[in-house]
């Protein structure tokens, strides 16, 4: 799943200076579950906002509401009426990267802000525990590495590791951090599949340096969007 | 050795490696600033003592005048330089402009490496670059002399000469993967190969052994690489604070156990010792003294261990 962090909340302040009726979008897929941006997150960042702007003399007017996913137009256009009726001047937006652009595109002529920091796709590791495993390069090398990322688990994205810097199965950035590479090994070894990694992984070419669209095969872009 | 079929690199220690002489090559970093005369003044240590010098590249991520410039200064003080080359701060598009601007200049050398993380310089947050690993790269040095073209596959007018050189750290884990991974370096095309420096030697002999079974001592010319001890302290903190370093605590005591005023003295001893060792060991083919900011004690060090005069050719 994509996993984000809040903001820090003086950030967030500083960014609705000047103004006074807001509307707090959670998310309730992703970062509801990563404990970010779902219905409760909206509700607590919510009062702290109030508060902190009642102290300043300032107060603010911070409604909430939560979608299913703001990732699609189908749930956004849920908030449409909210929207038009209650005249907001600003919408802060606690979803991950991608819903926070989708709920500014929507609604244009408003100042959109994000209160989350998005930092990848990563698994559950434990209540609480996010681990980044993928950096969506593009082009997957699971198949030879045994499973395991080196392009998001080697601090260096290497594609022929492990580097001289392996300290005793950790990476060389921290002794918390594994070397994705030493992991490769230790599995493929296990796997007797060593050899696939014998062999030179030659340069590539990365496909994750311009903007990205995906179109299934029978599929195209709706007229009215394609410029 | 695999370099004979493309020996057109005009690199000193190439020469050296192929008249079946025991190299020995040194190290300058760069300085923090702009001040040229610093590299002069090592520069001065170094000449006569080596083959040749490794110019380092913002070494431990940490911003220093750029190895190139060095490497041209070097070369004015009639040092030949070797050009070490991280993957952390350049994309290919700058990395070949470097080797084709060096190689221009009279640079016959490089090193090709992956580089320390970032994290540890003094702009740890700076975006590491990667867009190339360190054996992508040596692959791509040896495209570039060989075949004359560009990684794109288009021609490069007059192609750089190098003698390419490649790191090996036998002391990092797994172990058992280390020469698979020297395999794969020389499979790129490496010419050359120093190492990480050594303290532990029974990994290290036990290393070569491996690489000698291999067939892989003989397709690639071996450099071992020494740091002699300055102190106590030194040896703790490469012990502890240096990932893939490898310094047994007998090293550590045989430090203690001699008077203070003596402690370098015996670190250059040991390291004396150890290049008597290898001169003798199968399948290394030079050392390569890395006397880490002690470059005025290279002429001392090379003297004690008996590798002067160091060859000419004409």
């Amino acid at each position: 799943m994509i996993v984000a962090n809040r903001k820090p909340f003086a950030e967030i302040k500083e960014m609705l200076q000047g103004y006074h009726k807001v509307l707090n979008v959670g998310c309730g897929t992703c970062v509801s579950v990563c404990l970010t941006g779902g219905e409760k997150e909206v509700a607590v960042l919510n009062i702290e906002l109030e508060m902190a702007r009642r102290l300043d003399d300032d107060p603010i007017d911070i409604y909430a509401h939560t979608i299913e996913r703001q990732c699609d137009r189908e749930y956004l256009a849920e908030l449409d009426s909210l929207i038009e009726n209650e005249k907001f001047d600003a919408l802060l937006s606690m979803a991950c990267g991608v819903g926070i652009q989708f709920l500014a595109e929507r609604y244009p002529h408003i100042p959109t802000f994000p209160a989350v920091d998005t930092s990848g796709l990563a698994v559950n590791q434990a209540v609480g525990w996010y681990e980044e495993r993928c950096r969506s390069c593009s082009q997957c090398v699971l198949g030879f590495t045994g499973g395991i990322c080196p392009i998001t688990m080697c601090a260096k994205g290497l594609l022929n590791g492990p580097c001289g810097g392996t300290n005793k199965g950790s990476c060389e950035i921290s002794n918390e951090q594994p070397c994705a590479w030493f992991r490769i090994y230790d599995r493929l070894s296990g796997q007797s599949r060593l050899d696939a990694i014998k062999k030179i992984n030659v340069t590539r070419g990365w496909k994750d340096q311009a903007p990205r669209n995906l179109i299934q095969p029978g599929y195209k872009k709706p007229e009215k969007m394609a410029k | 050795m695999s370099t004979e079929t493309n020996s057109k690199s005009e690199s000193n220690l190439e020469k050296v490696l192929k008249s079946g002489q025991f190299a020995f090559t040194g190290e300058l970093g760069p300085p923090r600033g702009t001040d040229a005369e610093e590299v002069r003044e090592k520069s001065k240590f170094l000449k006569g003592h080596v083959d040749s010098v490794n110019i380092t590249d913002n070494q431990t991520a940490v911003v220093r005048m750029s190895s190139w410039a060095a490497s041209l200064i070097a070369i004015q003080e009639g040092l030949e330089p070797n050009y070490q080359m991280v993957c952390r701060d350049r994309n290919r598009l700058a990395m070949q402009a470097d080797i084709l601007g060096g190689s221009a200049l009279g640079i016959r050398n490089m090193l090709c490496l992956s580089g320390d993380h970032q994290q540890f310089g003094d702009h740890p947050d700076a975006k590491g670059v990667f867009d190339i690993d360190s054996i992508q790269l040596i692959a791509m040095v040896k495209q570039m002399r060989d075949e004359g073209k560009f990684l794109s596959g288009n021609d490069i007018h007059q192609p750089p000469k190098m003698f390419i050189g490649a790191a090996s750290n036998p002391f990092a884990e797994p172990y058992e993967w280390r020469v698979h991974r020297l395999a794969k370096k020389i499979e790129a095309g490496a010419d050359f190969i120093q190492t990480q420096c050594i303290y532990n030697m029974d990994r290290f002999r036990e290393f070569i052994r491996v690489a000698n079974e291999e067939g892989l001592t003989e397709q690639v010319y071996i450099l071992a690489g020494v740091t002699p001890m300055k102190s106590v302290g030194m040896a703790r903190y490469m012990k502890t604070k240096v990932p893939g370093m490898d310094v047994p605590d007998e090293i550590i005591d045989r430090l203690k156990g001699v008077e203070k005023n003596k402690v370098a003295d015996e670190g250059i001893k040991i390291a004396c010792e150890q290049i008597e060792e290898f001169k003798e060991m199968k399948g290394v083919h030079g050392v390569h003294l890395m006397a880490i900011e002690w470059e005025h004690k290279v002429p001392e060090i090379a003297e004690q261990a008996k590798v002067l005069p160091r060859p000419v050719f004409d």
